[in-house]
């Protein structure tokens, strides 16, 4: 049964058409998209709470921490509350849009790229404090220079939000509907051809993502060592 | 450097997450169909819409949920029509308000799934009760979609017509999940199932499972369009959808579900006028 179901989705990667192209095109869009904001917010946010001094300060990072396990399908059903008709941004029309699914997965890996941000800066800060603090730099300046510094280090922080992002299914599967030709992404589509019982098909297209994520960090991998030899 | 370069990427990125954006917002006009996943996953959907958007232009897009769902999804406006199958559900639905009208547009038929070894003896039934019956004397594991579905609502109906409540027994699995997962469930443990024809003619991880009993008027499995309330939600594109619903109980859309075939079997019948 397993073999045969191994073979069976092998063979189908040969017959791949462009409709798993823009499953596998709009999978890289909306990940891709909740990975930038990720980014932009996820990091800062993590350096800051790494540098800054306020009270309660490992009560957020304890929180930070746990909200890595955010369960997918949590964050789904909230942003669909919020972004239903019915619900305070019905208004737009967001649901069952790419945008919506980007949303989603933006606040499903805002906190573990923040959280693998404020362990890496943190780390630093440690090693660095001094230094910067003869340098008269002011909390901001700091902040800045350790992302800077630490850039390098932080790509696992990129790349583990990308692997959130690119693998969950509960939150796109509420928000985005899995809508044919509109919002069907891979994990959605894996999901829907195993309720179809089409087994070798879903094999077919996990062995895709999985590929798909392989490549993805393969060159993240070479542009780090690339970008280390070449600026240090 | 290097961060230079990063930056670079993320304006790449952001860029063809925009241009998708715009893309979708400039498509052709499109409306939301909530609808169940007997139809989607039977792949009806897949044969009728392409005929519908040459004719018309419009794109229907379906999301495929419960017949329970897709209710709940209409009420709370976020789609235009609804394509269900639980009948009382769906008049309580258009009498509160929350539907405009509600349309007969095809029909299928339940069918009562097993392991071929058929422990219960479900094959010999003189009718949807008895077949039931002979399920629970044996107390063979039988699974329940138990998500509020319309093949869930016909089951417990099935279940109270039988005078058998099967909540809380040992063989009795409420597995709170789709036509599909349920008949993945059913075909890893051997154990029996209530589906819509459709889904069960388009599953292909069967393994020892067959249909055991099936024919019963009561097996009817009639679906109807609702076109979500405007004056509700305004915001509900009320002349496209209306353009979906009549094309569905036109001549041009019930041909078009009448030559849906899977093997040569025809899988949805339009509702007699």
């Amino acid at each position: 049964m397993f073999a045969s179901t191994l073979t069976d989705a092998i063979r189908l990667l040969a017959t791949f058409d462009h409709r798993v192209a823009e499953i596998v095109g709009l999978s890289l869009q909306v990940s891709g998209g909740a990975v930038v904001l990720g980014t932009l917010i996820g990091l800062p946010l993590g350096a800051c709470i790494a540098v800054g001094r306020f009270p309660g300060k490992s009560g957020v990072s304890v929180l930070i921490n746990a909200l890595m396990g955010l369960p997918s399908v949590v964050v789904g059903v909230v942003v669909y509350l919020l972004l239903s008709r019915s619900g305070p941004f019905g208004a737009f029309g967001l649901l069952y849009t790419p945008l919506a699914m980007v949303a989603a997965q933006t606040l499903l890996v805002v906190p573990l790229m923040a959280a693998i941000a404020r362990q890496v800066v943190e780390d630093a800060w440690q090693r660095y404090a001094e230094e910067l603090q003869v340098m008269r730099f002011t909390w901001w300046q700091s902040v800045t220079t350790l992302l800077h510094d630490c850039r390098h280090s932080l790509l696992v922080a990129v790349l583990a939000g990308l692997g959130r992002a690119m693998s969950e299914v509960g939150a796109v599967m509420i928000v985005g509907g899995n809508i044919d030709r509109a919002t069907r992404v891979m994990t959605t589509a894996i999901a829907l051809e195993t309720s179809k019982g089409d087994l070798p098909l879903a094999i077919a297209l996990g062995i895709v993502l999985i590929a798909l994520i392989l490549a993805l960090n393969a060159v993240a991998f070479g542009l780090r060592h690339w970008a280390m030899r070449r600026y240090g | 450097m290097a961060h230079e370069l990063l930056k670079r990427i993320r304006v790449a990125v952001l860029g063809v997450v925009l241009a998708g954006a715009a893309q979708a917002a400039t498509a052709a006009e499109s409306i939301v169909l909530a609808s169940t996943t007997s139809t989607e996953q039977s792949g009806l959907f897949a044969h009728i819409l392409p005929i519908f958007e040459k004719t018309s232009g419009i794109s229907v897009k379906v999301v495929a949920l419960g017949t329970g769902q897709a209710l709940d999804v209409g009420r709370r406006g976020d789609a235009d029509a609804l394509l269900v199958h639980d009948r009382a559900a769906e008049d309580k639905f258009v009498a509160e308000g929350y539907g405009s009208y509600r349309r007969d547009v095809m029909y299928n038929d339940f069918v009562v799934v097993g392991p071929t070894a058929d422990p219960a003896a479900v094959r010999a039934s003189s009718d949807t009760s008895d077949a039931f019956r002979r399920i629970a004397g044996k107390a063979a594991t039988f699974i329940s979609r138990a998500d509020k579905s319309g093949t869930h609502a016909a089951e417990l109906r099935f279940w109270k017509a039988a005078a058998i409540e099967p909540v809380g027994q040992s063989w009795y699995k409420e597995a709170g999940t789709g036509m599909g997962p349920t008949l993945n469930m059913a075909a890893g443990v051997d154990a029996y199932t209530l589906s819509d024809r459709g889904t069960w003619a388009n599953f292909k991880n069967r393994q020892n499972l067959a249909i055991l009993y099936a024919g019963d008027p009561k097996l009817f499995n009639p679906y109807g369009a609702i076109l979500v309330n405007p004056d509700r939600h305004p915001h509900v594109k009320k002349a496209a959808a209306e353009r979906f619903i009549d094309w569905l109980t036109s001549d041009a859309g019930r041909e078009a579900i009448a030559s849906y075939r899977i093997g040569g079997e025809q899988l949805f019948f339009p509702s007699p006028r």
